[in-house]
């Protein structure tokens, strides 16, 4: 196992005609680490999460996922080499139950997916591997309900299942408390808390309590830059941060 | 192939498309701002040339069954638009396009019901019948008269988004109908204005079209992929798109004819296809 | 699942056996209801299932119907050479085609693959050496099996039509429940999340494309030996609309419902045009209602499921 580093950005931008929505961006995550990425709204956070995973292209740049380069790999083969995300706004399928929306997610870096004569419930290992992110995300008993009838906090359960079901070694969380209630939020940190800790975590979150609690390090984004980065308490004391993002 | 032949197609081509001018600019115009495709806008074109004939016929004025022809189906398409596409959610644009299908068939048997099924041409005006000869080489005036017409249109519709306010407002509303609804322009009635306009237009090409190219039954079916290719090539919601690629599948399909007889459609699919390998959205297009 | 395969088997059967009691004009409305339910279903795959919205159907759908009549009228090929041949063209248009569409989405999407079904609309009409134009290919015979039974009188060719269908109808209903069918539904359903999930979007949608061509094309098959006959009309844009009608009116994404869609156009058209020649405009005031009234289609209404095309 090289000591290559998890995720590295270097001097990623990215331009929209005139505008810079990231500028000249450069990170480096250590495998394991807990990163929590800040910013004010419009700072650029989910574009550079669009980046990372390959929705959309590099201006310029490169991103490097344990030291191998994937600025130009599309994003169905980024989630092969071990990278998932979630959507700010629930990305699911809201048709199909929430089985078949994980089982979607379990056999997608699998060749089973192209099997086609014979039927999904032939494939129980599948189906036991869906069961059991489901239940580690506190959805276990809603296997058979349709997506579009869960509520807000359940499809913020699922959006997590969806990116976990793979075992993926590198997370972007997009806002996971993203709409939830105070106790749903709770809820959803103790799930955040128990990821497994080999998995290497970066996670777009407004909700400060809960991004500092789960991250040791954090990155400030604004206007497309990085301002500030390193450890929290670090972080925190820093007066342009404190300035423009945390009001003091 | 003498030089001869190669000028009179590229002129046959360039009048061809001008009549696509007419037909697509509206469909690509109604995309932008709508971001649907209607289906039945080659029945707009039918039936602007049925209407114009029986204008034709009644009154022997062929200005005015062109005027009769573009209001009377500009009417149609309002009524289209407010009475049955409007009440459809917005999100739902696959379920308006299938709409119009069934708007389609209705219109072509109506069609076939009112004036049966024998084809016609619309008699055109003295004025407009003949040929000017430049050297050994003969353009019917008729032609001209159709490029000129495309001109004139093309002309106004760009004076006019460029240089009206409200041009400037169905420009805000093509390129992102929710922010110009956010920031308070009337997306609703620019739609339906675009969708007038765009019917207008179909139907006075219908018109045009019925002294050189005749109207009958399934001509609708038969010039909707036309002007689908002219806006796939072009790009939907773009002018300059229908403009130029109206010139492009004009021309194309005209040498095809004339060079590939057998292949039909085919010079339909070889602009259509190399288009789409190089740029998805067309050429001017917003996807 | 199994529910609904014991329905259908049973519905089959009970066809099956009424067949026998019917005379002959409803007797040949029902096989061309049989061929137009596997045309229907295939349509099913790749707008019920995958989410695309394809206008130009019936170019797969003519394209196997023309290599049939050409070859067993022309070379007096055999039945099982007609069928490979044109399930082959069938592939291989589709594979064509598909590699334009497949790129384009939505709108995009409906739009090149009804200019696509024009150009081999186009090729019919004007390619006259080798489909004879407007006037059409006659004279296709009836496929000669090694059976007992004769195919060219209407109650065994009815049979072989139904069994056709009924194997049609057994693979498609494998495929949708197949983990790759299960990928076409997530396809329909969220695209860019599919693609964080690993899966090549591009590709599933280019296999839905020719599979679904292909079973478009073995109805196409059943077609030309049923009529004896083809022309332009197999072809024309109004085939590819009456396809998605078809599939609307029986509700997209349940495969069955296409299928009960087609019966139901075929008798309408038919019974209809004994009252009136008003067909085409009964079929748009249909649409019409349909798309209004019943958007999720008669067997999605009885299911009481929300409308499987999201918003796009």
């Amino acid at each position: 196992m090289s000591d290559a580093p998890a995720l590295r950005l270097e001097d990623v931008s990215k331009a929209f005609g005139g505008l810079r929505a990231v500028d000249a961006v450069s990170l480096t995550v250590r495998p394991g680490e807990r990163r929590a990425l800040i910013g004010p709204n419009g700072a650029g956070k989910t574009t550079l999460f669009n980046l990372i995973s390959g929705t959309i292209p590099v201006s310029s740049g490169s991103i490097h996922l344990f030291g191998r380069e994937i600025t130009r790999i599309a994003a169905h083969r980024r989630a092969a080499l071990g990278l998932a995300r979630t959507f700010q706004i629930n990305n699911l399928f809201p048709a199909l139950t929430v089985l078949d929306n994980c089982l979607l997610a379990v056999q997608g870096l699998t060749p089973t997916k192209f099997s086609m004569l014979r039927p999904v419930d032939r494939y129980p290992a599948l189906a036991e591997r869906a069961r059991a992110t489901l239940e580690s995300v506190g959805l276990g008993d809603r296997l058979d309900a349709t997506v579009r009838n869960l509520s807000h906090g359940e499809q913020r359960q699922l959006e997590i299942a969806l990116a976990l079901a793979g075992r993926p070694k590198v997370l972007l969380l997009d806002e996971p408390t993203a709409g939830l209630s105070p106790a749903e939020s709770q809820h959803m940190a103790r799930l955040l808390r128990a990821l497994d800790p080999a998995i290497t975590v970066l996670m777009i979150e407004h909700d400060m309590d809960i991004a500092l609690e789960i991250a040791e390090h954090v990155t400030v984004l604004h206007y497309g830059r990085v301002i500030a980065d390193g450890l929290r308490d670090a972080v925190k004391a820093d007066p342009l941060v404190r300035e423009i993002y945390l009001g003091a | 192939m003498t030089a001869e032949f190669w000028l009179t197609q590229a002129f046959n081509g360039v009048s061809y498309g001008a009549l696509l001018f007419l037909l697509a600019s509206g469909l690509s115009l109604i995309f932008g701002v709508m971001r649907i495709v209607n289906l039945a806008h080659g029945s707009y074109f039918m039936l602007g040339g049925y209407v114009g004939l029986s204008v034709m016929w009644r009154t022997g004025s062929f200005v005015a069954a062109m005027a009769c022809g573009a209001l009377a189906i500009a009417l149609i398409g309002i009524a289209m638009e407010r009475l049955f596409l409007r009440r459809l959610p917005a999100t739902q644009t696959l379920d308006q396009v299938l709409m119009t299908i069934g708007f389609a068939l209705i219109f072509q048997d109506l069609a076939l019901l009112i004036w049966g099924g024998d084809p016609y041409t619309i008699p055109t005006p003295p004025m407009l019948s003949g040929a000017v000869r430049i050297g050994d080489l003969t353009f019917p005036v008729y032609r001209i008269f159709i490029v000129a017409i495309a001109i004139v249109v093309a002309a106004a519709l760009w004076l006019a988004l460029e240089g009206t306010r409200t041009g400037a407002l169905i420009r805000a509303a093509v390129d992102d109908a929710e922010m110009a609804q956010g920031v308070g322009i009337n997306v609703p009635t620019i739609s339906l204005l675009i969708f007038a306009l765009g019917a207008g237009l179909a139907a006075l090409g219908g018109v045009i079209g019925g002294g050189f190219l005749g109207v009958y039954p399934g001509v609708d079916f038969e010039v909707l992929p036309y002007a689908f290719v002219v806006v796939i090539v072009g790009g939907l919601g773009s002018l300059p798109g229908a403009m130029v690629g109206s010139l492009l599948v004009g021309l194309l399909d005209n040498f095809g004819k004339a060079l590939f007889p057998e292949l039909s459609y085919f010079t339909l699919f070889a602009p259509m296809a190399l288009i789409l390998a190089l740029r998805p959205t067309g050429l001017f297009g917003r996807g | 699942m199994d529910r609904r395969f014991l329905t259908g088997a049973i519905a089959v059967a009970v066809v099956g056996v009424l067949a026998p009691l019917l005379p002959s004009y409803p007797l040949t409305l029902l096989t061309q209801a049989v061929i137009s339910a596997i045309f229907a279903m295939s349509l099913d795959l790749l707008l019920g299932y995958t989410g695309l919205p394809s206008l130009g159907h019936a170019a797969y759908f003519g394209v196997a119907a023309y290599a049939v009549a050409i070859l067993a009228v022309d070379a007096q090929a055999g039945f099982v050479t007609c069928l490979l041949v044109a399930l082959v063209a069938a592939a291989v248009t589709a594979a064509l085609f598909g590699l334009l569409a497949i790129r384009a989405t939505g709108t995009y999407f409906l739009m090149i693959t009804l200019a696509l079904g024009m150009v081999v609309w186009g090729l019919a009409f004007r390619w006259v050496s080798m489909t004879k134009g407007d006037n059409g290919i006659s004279g296709v015979p009836r496929p000669e099996l090694a059976l007992p039974w004769n195919l060219t009188a209407p109650l065994p060719f009815f049979y072989f039509a139904l069994a056709a269908a009924a194997l049609a109808w057994l693979l498609l209903g494998l495929l949708v429940r197949s983990p790759f069918g299960m990928s076409l539904k997530g396809i329909r359903e969220s695209e860019s999340r599919m693609r964080s999930l690993g899966y090549n979007v591009w590709l599933h949608k280019y296999l839905a494309f020719i599979i679904s061509g292909v079973f478009a094309g073995f109805a196409g098959v059943l077609w030309s030996y049923y009529n004896g006959f083809v022309s332009p009309v197999d072809v024309q844009l109004v085939t590819s609309v009456e396809a998605l009608l078809m599939v609307a009116l029986g509700g997209s994404g349940t495969l069955v419902g296409p299928a009960i869609g087609a019966a139901l156009i075929v008798f309408l058209k038919n019974f209809v045009s004994v009252y009136t020649r008003r067909w085409l405009l009964i079929l748009g005031a249909v649409y019409i209602g349909v798309i209004l009234f019943a958007p999720r289609g008669i067997v999605g209404a009885l299911r009481g499921e929300a409308s499987p095309r999201g918003e796009r």
